[in-house]
């Protein structure tokens, strides 16, 4: 597993995303700059971490989605290469139309810091293997922008195509739009593209994977990701 | 040349901002607002005296980075 994980003027998670690749993966990621045009050789996996890129002007990730990187990113995900937004990283692949729709403001206005339970919604991607369709799984978000949003044909394939890839869950298990942290439609907190090889999510799982912290919910995500580029 | 770029969001989009706007409005006394929708305005100086290209690069500014089509429209003026 070599996993990038992409370092724009205003992130502030990249530390954390690699520091999880590390303790539950076993990797060594290396930390790229946004201004390079080329991914370090070999890498299998580019992490777009969360933060506030270029302070959230203009729009939450427009601007770092027109960074010299996205180009090698775009090249890397149009080959089927694993990519992983989270948070920022999200806004960014949204931005960069790596992904479908957009996120916009909370619903209710409010910047959003407090563990959600999230529903998974496939346990059969290179994200999700470590986890069981329907489990229940306890992740931190924080952000101010993280109400998905698009057309209505968009959602409809999205959920036709069984795209999405967490939802925001009540502790029943069920979802209520108006529950959520931020007023997502259908409580989407994470979708993936066409082919699965893409996942943006606002939640952030590099914050739940040491017992010392809390719960370690959040490992799994990396587990099923050092599995899959295991057997790749 | 001048020019202002008009970015709003599309009237389907739901606009939180601008509805919390309106309410404050509604609060301070200001009577008769209907609605508010929040929207960004661009003043740009172009290079050269020809408005059309200096339009086919506005619109092209629009496209890549000045707005979000997916729920954004945009609307150039010049002065």
């Amino acid at each position: 597993m070599k996993p990038a994980v992409i370092l724009f003027p205003g992130s502030n998670r990249e530390r954390d995303a690699a520091r999880a690749l590390k303790l539950v993966a076993g990797a060594k990621p290396n930390i790229v700059w946004h201004a390079e045009h080329e991914l370090p050789a070999g890498t299998d996996l580019v992490v777009l971490p969360g933060g506030f890129s270029y302070g959230d002007y203009l729009r939450c990730g427009a601007i770092a989605a027109r960074a010299n990187i996205m180009t090698a990113v775009r090249a890397h995900a149009a080959k089927g290469g694993l990519v992983l937004g989270i948070c920022n990283g999200f806004q960014i692949l949204c931005e960069a139309g790596l992904l479908p729709g957009v996120l916009v403001r909370n619903a209710r206005l409010r910047f959003v810091c407090r563990e959600v339970l999230l529903r998974v919604e496939r346990a059969d991607t290179a994200y999700t293997k470590a986890y069981r369709k329907g489990d229940l799984i306890r992740i931190p978000v924080a952000h101010g922008e993280g109400n998905y949003t698009a057309d209505d044909a968009t959602i409809a394939q999205l959920e036709h195509e069984g795209r999405v890839a967490f939802r925001y869950a009540r502790a029943d298990g069920q979802i209520d739009e108006t529950d959520g942290p931020n007023g997502s439609i259908n409580g989407i907190a994470g979708i993936y593209s066409e082919k699965f090889n893409v996942l943006g999510m606002m939640p952030h799982p590099e914050d739940y994977i040491e017992p010392e912290i809390g719960p370690t919910d959040g490992r799994g995500l990396f587990e099923s990701l050092a599995g899959a580029l295991k057997a790749a | 040349m001048k020019a202002r770029v008009i970015v709003t969001l599309k009237s389907a989009v739901l606009d939180p901002q601008g509805k919390a706007i309106e309410g404050a409005l509604r609060s301070l006394g200001v009577n008769g607002v209907q609605s508010v929708r929040q929207g960004k305005v661009f003043d740009v100086e172009l290079a050269g005296n020809d408005q059309a290209t200096a339009e086919a690069a506005l619109k092209e500014a629009c496209e890549k980075l000045l707005a979000n089509t997916v729920i954004e429209t945009y609307r150039i003026e010049f002065a």
